[in-house]
């Protein structure tokens, strides 16, 4: 008898600590109005991760954590890269904790698989943070994934011709085996083979590989630069490589490989950095007044004393752009989601964003027209290394003005001008 | 039947009780002999259970159930190598995931090049049918190696597949992997719905348990965990220590499998990413976290782990929630070495002080 009795209280503080469990769960609701965070503080692209992060939050910030009258929540989570892991920590965003918009994730296999999630929940509005594989919008598309960056292949327009002009004839190409890197040297190789250039060898390395002896051996003597598309550690773990196996071949990167997260390792084959040519998003020396008041407001709200960068990576230019985007269709639709977000959809995709590096608008896959810098690594008198603007070329779709016949997504190996 | 459950209890854990050896015996004394082994706890958690998804959100069942479940099946898979036969395999995660691979490959998959889109049920018979074959090699491999050999050994079995499918392009699609492997439409309703997904993992997580428990009873099992305990004394009596040990590799392997396949149908995906060493060691701070002394121990290292990683972001913010993480796997095992079933045990014992000691 004392026994069941004894069984009888177990189960009792057992269903107590279960009910205890999801009661927190379930305690949801409100006015406010919640936006999800995702990006990687963990693995290959943890340093990117965390600046995406600032950036989106400046954007919160600048609207005073209020939008169309509304507070705004933010409930953040973390992937590592792995498109598996975005999806369960964007499901928990979404379905547990019941977001209304999401923002992220940061990485281009992520982005697909989120994109991919997406479709099965259509009462929340997915905007990217910042992945830039094409295939996110250009492949089966989902009706309710929004992209307000330009993506890998945007972002190296007009690289091709600039490494023609610099007197690079036959490059190698060294870059991450994933869908990004693909669609950032399908935007080198389009313009450039198109120039005359040839791609001899392309070596596609694995995401977060640490060991790159067998690819340095394979750099041919006679290219004249390398076009290096790397991101976050990998890329340091390349140049310090290169650099102790002697090689000192002019260097060509990926929009990733000379943002601000990896000029500011402490490597030494930092300083031979200098001079690299690279396609990307943002340019640190840009001085549109738009991306000044941007850099100063980034540095005023996350200094370098408390962990931030002396100038806002890529990561944190798009994330802010996502989330402004998030924020200003809010505030045009007056904080509207019912109905299916059916409102505020459709001003996401009529808007005309202004982010601080120019106007952004949609096409018809809910993907950003905009614009793209080609820049150049230098030295300020204080050491830092930043980005100086060659060139500024605006309006880029994302057939990156090709026919849409003409135009082949990229993969390994396609483009081809060995 | 009080008394019943405490002497059934007691008996628990015994050699000394073997259904397997009585061969004459009929259906109705074998179900009183196996409600005797039901005790109060069983029922309660049975019903727990099933009444999960009725009482928890579509997220919980499906994210943290389901996933709980398919992570169970796969620990559970390691906690009869390791807990009965001795051996301690990292190579678990690589035999789920050669069953997942191959689900993608046979069955359907957004890269249509690669999958043959064979029907579901065939891609899963393949599917578990290889990761059987390939747990048998791991452990024909590795069977004559001991202790930290053999962490070694099937470490190294993991690894070279994982950069297997990271740099082969033709079968394995690198790094991509597969995405889009849906779970089947099986009369009409679709498996990955959460309430369905969580019963299908709720059904081979129930068989696969009772399979293990059943399994250690007969003289299979009773001979394997004499080789766990001492196989030269198991040799010299006519056992033949490698093939019993190849046999439970193989078991494990099948076990193993099946999770695999839940685990794709889970994620909808499967990438290296899947089979990667943090799996591989994942796999196995579940069956420790749990307890290697009895197959439940599985699941509950599962649900612990699961809920940790989902929630533990909501504990503590931004870059250190790894930390609170890697601080409760310390403290279970510093204060228990067995793990979750340790400190049940523990309990149990001082509250009834009439059934002796941690068993």
């Amino acid at each position: 008898m004392k026994q069941r009795k004894r069984a009888f209280v177990r189960g009792v503080i057992g269903l107590a600590a279960v009910a205890a469990f999801t009661g927190v769960a379930f305690s949801q609701s409100g006015q406010p109005v919640k936006i999800g965070l995702l990006a990687t503080l963990e693995g290959p692209f943890a340093a990117g991760g965390a600046d995406g992060m600032r950036g989106a939050e400046l954007a919160i910030k600048q609207r005073g954590g209020v939008v169309a009258g509304r507070k705004i929540e933010l409930l953040k989570a973390s992937s590592d890269a792995k498109p598996d892991v975005a999806v369960n920590a964007t499901r928990k965003l979404v379905e547990q904790d019941k977001v209304d918009i999401m923002v992220g994730p940061l990485s281009g296999g992520e982005g697909i698989a989120v994109k991919e999630y997406s479709k099965t929940q259509p009462n929340t509005t997915f905007i990217n943070g910042g992945s830039g594989a094409q295939a996110t919008t250009l492949a089966n598309p989902s009706p309710n994934f929004f992209r307000f960056n330009t993506e890998g292949a945007q972002w190296m327009v007009g690289l091709g011709k600039a490494a023609i002009d610099k007197g690079y004839k036959r490059v190698m190409i060294i870059a991450e085996d994933y869908a990004f890197p693909y669609s950032q040297v399908q935007g080198f190789m389009s313009e450039y083979c198109r120039l005359g250039g040839k791609v001899p060898v392309k070596a596609w390395v694995p995401l977060g590989g640490k060991d790159y002896a067998s690819v340095i051996a394979r750099i041919p003597k006679d290219v004249d630069a390398l076009v290096v598309v790397l991101g976050g550690a990998d890329a340091v773990n390349f140049l310090n490589q290169y650099e102790a196996a002697g090689g000192d071949k002019p260097m060509v990167g990926g929009s990733i490989t000379v943002s601000q997260d990896v000029l500011n390792y402490k490597g030494k084959r930092r300083d031979s950095l200098v001079g690299t040519i690279a396609g990307s998003p943002i340019a640190d020396a840009y001085d549109g007044a738009d991306f000044k008041a941007f850099v100063a407001d980034y540095q005023k709200n996350y200094p370098v004393s408390s962990g931030g960068y002396p100038s806002p990576s890529l990561f944190a230019l798009v994330y802010y752009i996502n989330m402004k985007a998030a924020l200003d269709a809010l505030e045009a639709v007056k904080g509207d989601l019912s109905d299916g977000q059916k409102k505020y959809r459709e001003a996401l995709s009529t808007m005309t964003l202004k982010t601080p590096v120019g106007d952004v608008k949609l096409d018809a896959n809910r993907q950003a027209i905009g614009t793209t810098f080609v820049t150049e690594v230098v030295k300020d008198p204080q050491g830092n290394l930043y980005n100086k603007v060659l060139r500024k070329v605006d309006g880029i779709d994302q057939m990156l003005g090709m026919k849409k016949e003409d135009f082949k997504m990229g993969s390994r190996d396609e483009p081809n001008c060995p | 039947m009080a008394g019943g459950a405490s002497a059934a209890a007691a008996n628990e854990g015994r050699t000394s009780f073997l259904p397997g050896a009585q061969i004459d015996w009929d259906a109705q004394a074998w179900l009183k002999r196996a409600w005797r082994h039901v005790s109060a706890r069983h029922v309660v958690v049975l019903l727990f259970a099933l009444a999960y998804p009725w009482l928890a959100t579509p997220f919980l069942t499906f994210q943290i159930g389901g996933q709980a479940l398919a992570l169970g099946i796969i620990a559970l898979s390691l906690t009869f190598l390791s807990g009965y036969g001795g051996m301690i395999s990292l190579a678990q995660m690589t035999v789920a995931g050669i069953a997942g691979y191959a689900l993608a490959i046979f069955g359907n998959s957004i890269e249509a090049a690669i999958s043959l889109n064979w029907p579901w049920w065939l891609a899963a018979a393949i599917a578990i049918a290889l990761g059987t074959l390939a747990a048998a090699f791991i452990g024909w491999l590795s069977v004559r190696t001991e202790g930290i050999y053999t962490i070694m050994i099937t470490l190294a079995v993991g690894v070279a597949f994982y950069y297997l499918c990271l740099q082969n392009y033709s079968v394995f699609n690198g790094f991509q992997g597969f995405q889009r492997v849906l779970a089947p439409q099986v009369f009409g309703v679709n498996w990955r719905e959460p309430l369905l997904f969580y019963y299908l993992a709720l059904f081979w997580a129930l068989a696969s348990y009772f399979f293990v428990k059943y399994l250690l009873r007969t003289p299979f099992g009773i001979a394997l965990q004499g080789i766990r305990d001492n196989p030269r004394r198991m040799n010299a009596l006519g056992y033949n220590v490698t093939a019993h040990r190849v046999a439970a590799y193989a078991v494990a392997g099948v076990i193993a499998s099946i999770g695999g396949v839940l685990m794709v149908w889970y994620n909808g995906l499967i990438t290296p990413g899947s089979v990667g060493t943090s799996w591989m060691i994942n796999i196995l701070i579940i069956a420790v976290l749990g307890g290697l002394s009895h197959p439940i121990g599985a699941f509950l290292g599962a649900i612990v782990f699961v809920l940790l990683q989902t929630f533990a972001i909501d504990i503590i913010d931004r870059e250190r929630f790894n930390l609170v993480i890697g601080m409760v796997f310390l403290v279970i095992v510093l204060f228990s070495p067995d793990g979750l079933l340790g400190w049940w045990a523990r309990i149990k014992s001082k509250f009834s002080p009439q059934r002796g000691g941690v068993k």
